[in-house]
């Protein structure tokens, strides 16, 4: 008689070309959260679709609360009392909450229609007992990307789940949100479920796992209790050696001024003004960081610099000539660098092979194509090996292989070493380590750094804190498309400029005021 | 070279099916005829007849009476010839991300400017039908590129905007047509004999067929085809525009320009269709009733070929034969609809060829084969030491 909830012993599943678990273990305690970690492509999310019967595992056995099972399908997963909620959510938008709940299981009047009376009743009970905060009534369209994953998550509760699998349910969340479901986990568990949460953010699983599975390359490499483990020595065990997370940079050493945003207005896809008169500088050799929360006019700032979007108003100059009003290609040519918040949709071509997308931006050149515009596949060729092997980019074949077959980091760092090759005066970058594992993110920050000691201008956005924080020369806090203020690195803490974050600028302008006097 | 070529052999059937559009192709075709035997079988027909017919266009041997018709394989290759090109022009705009349904319209323009020039140009040798066809290539461009223009600039969409240019060329064609002096309800007076495609030569090699001068514009325009999309700067552009426009523009690619050039390009291989058809196949010009309904076989035959140069030539073959066929394939007892219905399956096939993949893929997940695994074990390995 075992005392787990779950026991997955020994599961080994063959892709072609891949072993993806070798061997694995996973055993779950009544009533805790386990969290499973270990970096992208290590096999997580292929254990979890063997738990809940996506795939069928080749070797090993399961058994749930003690008992040998077979689960074919997630209907087996169901009827066993296991629900996941999936990193994209399987949600019909113009459905309500309830509707989306009710889904396929619907319960119904004695005259054969659907009762949704009853099974609103039941959603706002799970909701109050959870404290999830769901109005049963709501348009998915109309609530939160947070709001959702409660719904997926009284999707489960509503089919009397009692394991719950969350897969990397922050990576879709602001800093607000992540808190809230951190508190929401801790609830679940208070009531009595016992919960798996697949991730690779440390943080989070200090926060609220009891212990903790790591994988790497589809091997099982140790069960531990979060509490006496540090998250350093979690990372050295999921990257499977140190991982340096302070980074160090060369003093600072300021140039001429490259980029000179004057009185900047530029309005959403919406026509509302979403950057408010913003004016900064970069000068070569310097960080400049922008902060905020997503959605608070970053995007709309990035589209106008690279020429994305025209301008309502205001001057961008580069090297003191005016760009306002240039076209995309020549904002290119003139040095700006630009690695895009959405890789797949703006960074790179997919369905192109990786030496394709290496030369996007300078494949019309005159190293690349000839004067009668045939392009020299050769050159190219030795162009992106001199990159991949620069950059340390995994490929499986090589040059002519497809973009989208890279992993997430992996085509991070083909987009770097493009726009890095085309060394230019000025490099924008949108949230360069979104979604990536820790190894990755230790690289491209790195390598950012690199770039600035070696005395190039660099705009970095991004949504997380904590990478600006640690990157950035000057930081400015962006609220509602204005800055909320600009300050230089280590005058504020964290929390100060969360608060900042947030909206409220009352101490930021006082702040503000203090550093010109 | 041989390492791959030895490596894709020693890849079970599936990963292959999966990986390569073209051998789905030859698979769905293939599954086309074996439906097309079993309803024959059904009707209580001998489903040799069909094969027999089949085997006479492609090679001129009649079996049942042991002679060679050379005439039929001239006869095959110049029923390709319009369907290759709409095809063409069907496959390079949908390379750029678009649907060109008005390749019917395009071809349509094709066929009005060529008989005009035919019937007013001054009859000097070459000069006459070359600037005929040359202009008929013209008028489709710019027909075609008039939605391009219209979806790059407006964002009208492509598809509805070909469909009514379908219609306008058809109408306008008969106006104009109708207006050239001599001309009644249904045709123009003849061509001079210096407008005509047709060649001495070649209709004494293949004993009289329609085959004309045609058939070079029509290679000419596969190679150019494969030229432009693989090779070119331009052909760059246009297939990043096509895989994703937003990438593309965001990396300074002139997403407008590509999206108009497409169109005009598209429009031309189609317009040239037109020019060949109504100076190789007839000695006058026609006043049209209907459309003649290559521009929307081209669609299919774009299907077939994945859009690329090749594989459109080779689809526009297999629809042209299964064309010319027809008559034959009635002298044996079978029905000619059965070449429709094993268009139509296979453009069925092709169109649910995502679906073929999704059951490969899946058997593949759910089970691997033993045989499967360790070929694949193999595989890596020996790769392994290659790439480093």
């Amino acid at each position: 008689m075992s005392n787990y909830t779950i026991e997955m012993l020994g599961i080994t599943k063959q892709f072609p070309g891949v072993l993806a678990n070798d061997k694995v273990n996973l055993q779950v305690k009544q009533n805790e959260v386990h969290a499973l970690l270990g970096e992208n492509g290590a096999g997580k999310s292929t254990l979890m679709s063997i738990l809940f019967g996506s795939y069928d595992a080749d070797a090993g056995e399961i058994k749930i609360r003690g008992k040998n099972v077979k689960i074919k399908s997630p209907n087996d997963a169901t009827v066993l009392g296991i629900g996941m909620v999936h990193q994209h959510f399987k949600l019909v938008t113009n459905y309500t909450v309830t509707e989306n709940i009710v889904l396929g299981i619907e319960s119904k009047t004695k005259l054969g229609l659907l009762d949704l009376k009853k099974a609103e009743k039941r959603v706002k009970e799970l909701s109050d007992q959870y404290g999830l905060k769901v109005n049963p009534k709501d348009k998915i369209e109309d609530i939160s990307v947070g709001m959702q994953q409660r719904v997926e998550i009284l999707k489960m509760l509503y089919r009397n789940a009692d394991i719950l699998i969350l897969d990397e349910p922050s990576a879709v969340l602001t800093p607000q949100e992540i808190d809230d479901l951190m508190s929401i986990i801790r609830r679940l568990k208070n009531e009595g479920k016992t919960i798996i949460l697949i991730t690779h953010k440390l943080k989070e699983i200090k926060a609220v796992a009891d212990r903790c599975t790591v994988l790497r390359r589809g091997k099982y490499i140790d069960t531990i209790e979060v509490k006496n483990v540090s998250e350093e020595k979690m990372a050295e065990m999921m990257v499977g050696r140190p991982v340096h997370f302070d980074i160090e940079k060369a003093p600072l050493k300021l140039g001429e001024t490259v980029l000179n945003v004057e009185k900047l207005q530029v309005k959403d896809y919406r026509g509302h003004l979403a950057v408010q008169n913003l004016s900064f500088s970069i000068k070569k050799g310097e960080i400049f960081g922008i902060a905020g929360v997503d959605g608070n006019g970053q995007t709309e700032l990035i589209y106008a610099l690279t020429g994305l979007v025209h301008t309502e108003a205001g001057t961008i100059k580069l090297h003191d000539k005016d760009i306002t009003k240039q076209s995309i290609k020549e904002r290119i040519q003139a040095g700006i660098g630009h690695i895009p918040e959405d890789r797949h949709r703006h960074g790179l071509v997919l369905d192109f092979s990786l030496g394709e997308n290496a030369v996007l931006k300078n494949y019309d050149t005159k190293e690349f194509s000839n004067n009668l515009g045939v392009l020299q596949y050769q050159i190219i060729s030795e162009h992106t090996n001199k990159l991949i092997k620069e950059y340390d980019i995994r490929v499986g074949e090589g040059v002519s292989q497809k973009a989208g077959s890279l992993s997430g980091g992996n085509q991070q760092k083909l987009i770097i070493a493009r726009e890095v090759a085309l060394s230019p005066e000025l490099l924008i970058v949108a949230q360069p380590t979104r979604g990536l594992d820790v190894g990755a993110i230790e690289y491209i920050r790195k390598r950012l750094v690199e770039e600035r000691d070696k005395g190039r201008a660099i705009l970095l956005i991004s949504f997380e804190l904590e990478e600006i924080m640690s990157l950035c020369d000057r930081i400015a806090i962006i609220s509602k498309g204005e800055f909320a203020g600009i300050f230089n690195e280590g005058e504020l803490t964290e929390n100060e400029i969360g608060f900042m974050m947030a909206g409220s600028q009352a101490k930021g302008r006082l702040k503000n005021e203090a550093t010109h006097g | 070279m041989d390492k791959t070529k030895k490596l894709k052999q020693r890849k079970s059937l599936g990963t292959f099916l999966q990986e390569s559009d073209g051998a789905m192709s030859v698979l769905v075709v293939l599954i086309g005829f074996l439906f097309a035997t079993l309803l024959i079988l059904i009707i209580g027909r001998n489903p040799s007849g069909m094969y027999k017919a089949i085997l006479q266009v492609l090679t001129g041997y009649n079996v049942d009476r042991n002679r060679f018709y050379v005439r039929y394989i001239g006869e095959w290759l110049a029923q390709s010839m319009p369907l290759i090109l709409c095809g063409l022009s069907m496959g390079f705009a949908a390379r750029v991300g678009l649907f060109n349904i008005g390749a019917e319209g395009q071809y349509i323009v094709g066929i009005t400017v060529a008989q005009l020039i035919a019937i007013f140009f001054p009859q000097i040798p070459v000069a006459h039908w070359f600037f005929a066809i040359l202009f008929a290539a013209l008028a489709g461009a710019i027909w075609g590129g008039i939605v391009g223009w219209l979806k790059a600039k407006y964002e009208v969409s492509e598809v509805v905007a070909t469909i009514m240019m379908n219609y306008i060329a058809l109408y306008l064609s008969r106006i104009i047509t109708l207006r050239i002096p001599g001309a009644n309800t249904y045709r123009t007076p003849n061509f001079p004999q210096t407008a005509l495609l047709t060649s001495s030569f070649l209709q004494k090699i293949t004993n009289g067929s329609r085959l004309n001068l045609g058939i070079i514009f029509v290679v000419l325009s596969v190679l150019i085809y494969w030229f432009i999309i693989e090779k070119t700067r331009t052909g760059f552009e246009l297939r990043a525009t096509g895989f994703n426009k937003d990438a593309a523009r965001a990396s300074g690619i002139p997403v407008v320009k590509s999206i108009m050039l497409s169109m005009a390009i598209a429009g031309a291989f189609a317009g040239l269709a037109g020019g060949i058809v109504s100076l190789g196949a007839y000695k006058y010009g026609r006043v049209l009733a209907a459309n003649d309904g290559y521009g929307f076989t081209g669609i299919a035959v774009a299907l077939v070929g994945n859009n690329t140069a090749v594989g459109t030539a080779l689809s526009g073959l297999l629809f042209g034969m299964l064309s010319t066929a027809q008559p034959l394939m009635e002298s044996n007892r079978i029905p000619k609809e059965i070449t429709f219905i094993i268009q139509g399956l296979v453009v069925i096939f092709i169109a649910i060829r995502v679906g073929f993949r999704m059951v490969v893929a899946y058997l593949a997940k759910k089970a691997p084969l033993k045989q499967e695994k360790t070929l694949n074990t193999k595989k890596t390995q020996e790769e392994m030491p290659t790439h480093e």
